[in-house]
């Protein structure tokens, strides 16, 4: 079916996943409210949103296989890229609301409310990938940050959760400001919102260089707050350690891939005719978020810490695919961020299952034997650390030889060896763990803490659906890895396709 | 009768080398659900086996032309170019042969130290197998690199689990090192990709890839810090002690035998034939040559002083391999032959060295030599195969250390006689070394009470350290066999570095040329060239 954006019924089509996720993310809220009396009633509703998200999923494969889209200039791409993305919006919501299941009734959270604003934060997210429209990018933002915020602060009887919550909420309305100053000064440069008009403005030297600059600037810093790149990350480690840990999770997985992929695309798309003026820049973020991110998870006594520095340098490697700027780096991005959801979840999990009520015993010793008392979840977390580490035989290393392969084949040398280097120094802390876990003795606290880590069926089936995942895109990635290089390409059909049309 | 052996040939080579890569797997599998006491013979079992089954190759193996037989190629990842792809000359057949017959007799010889959480340690000892052997066979660059990064883990663990006193930081310092090298490996394999324009990682189509002299010598430095830290060549040679000082006994045999081998290896197979221009720069010889010598030397006069028996033997693996970067870098036959045979040599005897410490320390537990003393007394078959692998390790003509180390020397004489000379009295200083360490061991006066009841070897022990004495001895007195199996491929590695040479001649005269005489002209071409330098510097 090839969709025809004079018809507004087909502008519905394109949505059909967000719309699904609306109608349902309103549904689970009525029920919460229904329901809220009766026992066991969370975890019905965290099945009941599962649910809306595989609906939204098949609306996702139906628009990935069956549907083609005439023109590109509408606000909402039905690109694969797009489409791609929304698979990894779906599968971290699914995975972060699986591991909540037992979290949020050990916590007593208002189920309801809870697993609304997971779905609302993703139908955000989606609006993000699908953007082909600056303003289109900031609605997504918004209601994405939004439902997170509120998700950042939900555990209401925790001080760091409230703490976390003010902060990221103060700190991103700030980087908001910036985004959305960002794309009046670029509006006002190239007379459009809409990325592929801006694009065409800048090829035609239409676009006033005064406005263009600053814009761009702003841009950069709109969007390096929301994937943490250093020196916009301050907020990360307070507000990754202070929300609770299935947050903590969805955050690092889905936040960073919405925020990305619009990233990739106003930049690589949008801006691609100023280019060298944004290079470097990025160039240098990328660098310096690569080496202190790695740097300073090194001195993390706390693994749920060490985790949220990990996911800063994780957003240094992500940046390098923007700069690379070619259909292998964006591959590789999406490649990288559907591997990152899986591993990360899936460590995060373990933390998950070794914490307890108090959201203590985060810390490092607490892992000591930890491997030995529980084999099999010892053996999960080594498999998800080794994948962080990018380590050959995982499917993190594939990503990251991805990642590599389009920074080669963009010349950036320099930033491919600054991130094998980095890569190194994070050999140290994610092994840090597995010693603790596997080489230390415990003692009567860590025994104590594996005794009780006793995680429900649930969670045992998401960390061995995430094993399985990352050991298959380690060992046979091929389908996979071929179904993001398809993906990137459609990003560049359309680009493609856009240059056509606006050209004359 | 010769026609279904025939036949039964070419059953076996299609499929003994993805046998000998997965088997050990297969292995690892079952060990795992085997009970915690049955997982040791499990294991020994397994890897006996797969031993056994390796030995066809010493007979079927036909050096031929020098190139990779048994070739074998499936695409992996298809979009990369990458390929599973293996393949044996006459470099790597040994290289396997010493994998398949060092894992069994580290099992064996493990059965007595590890005593605690034996299922795992044997699952992690197949897991090596699979890697190291994967690394000698991969003749895909990509599927290389996996197998030679997936030795870091099991033997990561293997050290940091079941290691002495100081294991954890053993094992970080290990880890760390040796993947700053190989992740810049990384690097350089993906810019050859992309210099080579073929869309592959083939061996071959590395092989084709056309480098200026610049590129060769910064790819040069990238692959030889990565193979270098595994060596160890001397400056990059601490991690060595630590590991294997904190090492258990069968991680140590494996570390020593088999993981520092991959090292030289790569030097033989990847760095020589990839960059045949920088390998015979003159200024990379001679430092590769100088960074030898100085190995063999310096590690020499630091085993000399060790109190501590096994931290003695890690150092003259720093010695040994010294010899082979001598041997590799003469860039002639007799060379390469001999850093092979030295790699065959002190994968058996360091091997043996390690196994016989382990047995000293399962018997009194210590390691330092001066709680030693009059063992020859009270176990003489203990003492016998002590000093004959002690003298095989030190290079005694008759014994496998004699052939590899003279043939290395003699290699390296042909080209640079001084450096030859100056590593000769590395062979000495062997001596020195070794031969004290053993009278105070096994000689002397039996002068302390625990040492009377030092038991001699048990028939477990004896089916471990046979074969290795025996081996020893038959390299060492009838090494013809292994000479003719190695030396076509030598002489292919050789050829491309040789061809490359000419064409150095007759293209570029700015080039400079490894021939010493050469060599020397342009050191001082070079030397005034700084001094014009600093006369319009004035």
């Amino acid at each position: 079916m090839i969709l025809d954006y004079s018809s507004s019924f087909h502008y519905v089509l394109a949505l059909l996943p967000e719309v699904v996720l609306s109608c349902w993310g309103m549904l689970v809220l009525i029920m919460g409210v229904a329901r809220r009396r009766e026992p066991g009633h969370g975890q019905e509703l965290g099945w009941m949103s599962l649910a809306g998200l595989g609906l939204a999923a098949v609306a996702n494969g139906w628009l990935y296989w069956g549907v083609s889209e005439a023109g590109a200039a509408a606000m909402i791409a039905v690109d694969r890229f797009r489409l791609f993305a929304n698979w990894v919006f779906i599968l971290g919501a699914a995975l972060s609301i699986v591991i909540s299941l037992s979290y949020v009734t050990r916590q007593k959270l208002q189920a309801g409310e809870y697993y609304s604003l997971i779905l609302f934060a993703t139908i955000g997210m989606m609006f993000m990938g699908a953007a082909r429209d600056l303003m289109i990018i900031f609605l997504g933002l918004e209601l994405m940050s939004i439902g997170v915020y509120a998700l950042v602060g939900f555990n209401r009887r925790d001080r760091r959760s409230a703490e976390a919550g003010l902060k990221y909420f103060l700190l991103g309305a700030f980087a908001t400001g910036f985004l959305l100053f960002g794309i009046a000064l670029v509006y006002g440069g190239a007379g459009s919102t809409n990325i592929h008009s801006i694009a065409g403005a800048i090829q035609s030297g239409n676009a006033a260089n005064v406005l263009m600059v600053p814009g761009v600037a702003l841009l950069a810093i709109g969007f390096g707050f929301k994937v943490a790149l250093v020196p916009f990350h301050m907020w990360t480690p307070d507000v990754y350690d202070g929300a609770p840990t299935p947050v903590t999770a969805f955050m690092a997985a889905a936040v960073k891939t919405a925020a990305f992929v619009a990233f990739l695309r106003v930049f690589v798309v949008g801006l691609a005719g100023v280019y060298d003026q944004w290079w470097t820049v990025l160039w240098s973020l990328a660098a310096i978020t690569m080496v202190a991110g790695n740097v300073v998870a090194v001195a993390q006594s706390s693994v749920k810490r060490m985790l949220a520095y990990s996911s800063i340098a994780h957003g240094g490697y992500l940046a390098v695919a923007v700069i690379a700027a070619n259909d292998t780096a964006t591959a590789a991005l999406l490649f990288y961020l559907l591997v990152y959801t899986v591993m990360n979840i899936g460590a995060f999990a373990i933390v998950i299952t070794v914490s307890d009520q108090s959201e203590s015993n985060h810390r490092i010793e607490d892992y000591a034997g930890f491997g030995w008392r529980r084999p099999a979840l010892g053996v999960f977390m080594t498999v998800f650390l080794l994948s962080l580490a990018g380590f050959p035989g995982t499917a993190g290393f594939i990503a990251k030889y991805q990642l590599l392969l389009g920074a080669a084949e963009a010349q950036l040398w320099v930033l491919a060896v600054v991130l094998v280097l980095t890569t190194v120094v994070s050999y140290w802390y994610y092994l840090r763990v597995a010693w603790f876990m596997w080489m230390r003795e415990g003692d009567e606290t860590s025994e104590a803490v594996a005794a009780a880590a006793d995680p429900p069926l649930a969670t045992h089936v998401v960390l061995v659906l995430c094993v399985g995942l990352i050991l298959l895109g380690g060992i046979f990635p091929g389908a996979v890895l071929d179904l993001a290089i398809g993906s990137a390409e459609g990003l560049r059909g359309v680009m493609a396709g856009a240059t056509a049309t606006l050209a004359p | 009768m010769t026609d279904s052996l025939a036949s039964i040939q070419i059953l076996y080579e299609g499929w003994i080398l993805h046998a000998l890569v997965w088997l050990p797997i297969l292995g690892l599998v079952h060990v795992m659900t085997s009970a915690g006491e049955r997982a040791k013979n499990v294991a020994f079992w397994w890897s006996a086996a797969i031993f056994v089954l390796s030995m066809g190759l010493w007979w079927t193996f036909d050096a031929g032309s020098g190139g990779f037989t048994l070739e074998s190629s499936t695409s992996w990842i298809e979009s990369w170019g990458v390929s599973y792809a293996l393949g044996l000359d006459g470099i790597s057949v040994f290289m396997v042969l010493l994998t398949t017959l060092i894992t069994p007799i580290a099992i064996l010889g493990s059965f007595e130290y590890v005593k605690t959480r034996r299922r795992a340690f044997y699952a992690l000892m197949l897991l090596l197998q699979t890697g190291v052997t994967g690394v000698f066979l991969a003749t895909d660059i990509f599927l290389f690199y996996v197998f030679f990064e997936l030795t870091l883990i099991p033997m990561y663990f293997i050290v940091g689990i079941w290691g002495g006193e100081r294991r954890i930081y053993a094992a970080v310092k290990f880890f760390l090192y040796t993947a700053v090298g190989s992740l810049l490996m990384l690097v350089a394999i993906l810019y050859i990709y992309f210099s080579s324009g073929t869309g592959s990682f083939s061996y071959g189509a590395f092989l084709a890839a056309d480098l200026t002299m610049r590129e060769q010598l910064w790819l040069f430095a990238a692959f030889a810090l990565a193979f270098g830290i595994k060596v160890p060549i001397f400056p990059l040679h601490t991690w060595l002690p630590d590991a294997h000082v904190e090492a258990p006994t069968p991680g140590s045999v494996i570390l020593a035998s088999l993981l520092l081998k991959m090292g030289t290896y790569g030097f033989l197979r990847f760095l020589l034939p990839f960059f045949p221009g920088a390998s015979q720069h003159p200024t990379v010889v001679v430092v590769m040559l100088t960074l030898g010598v100085a190995g063999i030397i310096y590690a020499a006069w630091v085993a000399a002083v060790q109190p501590d028996a096994k931290k003695l033997v890690a150092y003259t693996s720093v010695a040994h391999m010294g010899f082979v970067m001598i041997g590799v870098f003469a860039l002639t036959v007799n060379g390469l032959q001999g850093g092979l045979v030295v790699m065959i040599s002190h994968g058996v005897s360091t091997g043996a060295l390690f196994l016989l410490l382990g047995m000293m320390y399962e018997r009194r537990h210590s390691r330092l030599i001066e709680d030693f003393g009059g063992i020859g007394r009270v176990a003489p078959m203990f003492a016998t195969a002590f000093v004959i692998t002690a003298l095989a390790s030190i290079g005694l003509p008759g014994t496998s250390g004699f052939i590899g180390e003279f043939l290395a020397l003699i290699g390296t004489f042909e080209t640079h006689a001084v450096t030859a000379i100056v590593a000769a009295t590395g062979v000495i200083f062997a001596a020195y070394y070794m031969l004290p360490m053993v009278q105070r061991v096994l000689f002397n006066k039996l002068d302390k009470p625990e040492n009377r009841s030092f038991a001699d070897l048990s028939r477990r022990e004896m089916v471990v350290l046979g074969p290795l004495v025996a081996l020893m001895i038959w390299v060492g007195v009838h090494p013809t066999p292994f000479l003719e199996r190695m030396e076509p491929s030598v002489q292919v590695v050789l050829e491309r570095v040789e061809v490359a040479r000419t064409a150095a001649q007759r293209g570029a005269p700015e080039r400079m040329l490894a021939d010493p005489g050469v060599a020397e002209e342009a050191d001082s071409r070079h030397m005034t060239g700084t001094a014009d330098e600093e006369d319009q510097d004035r």
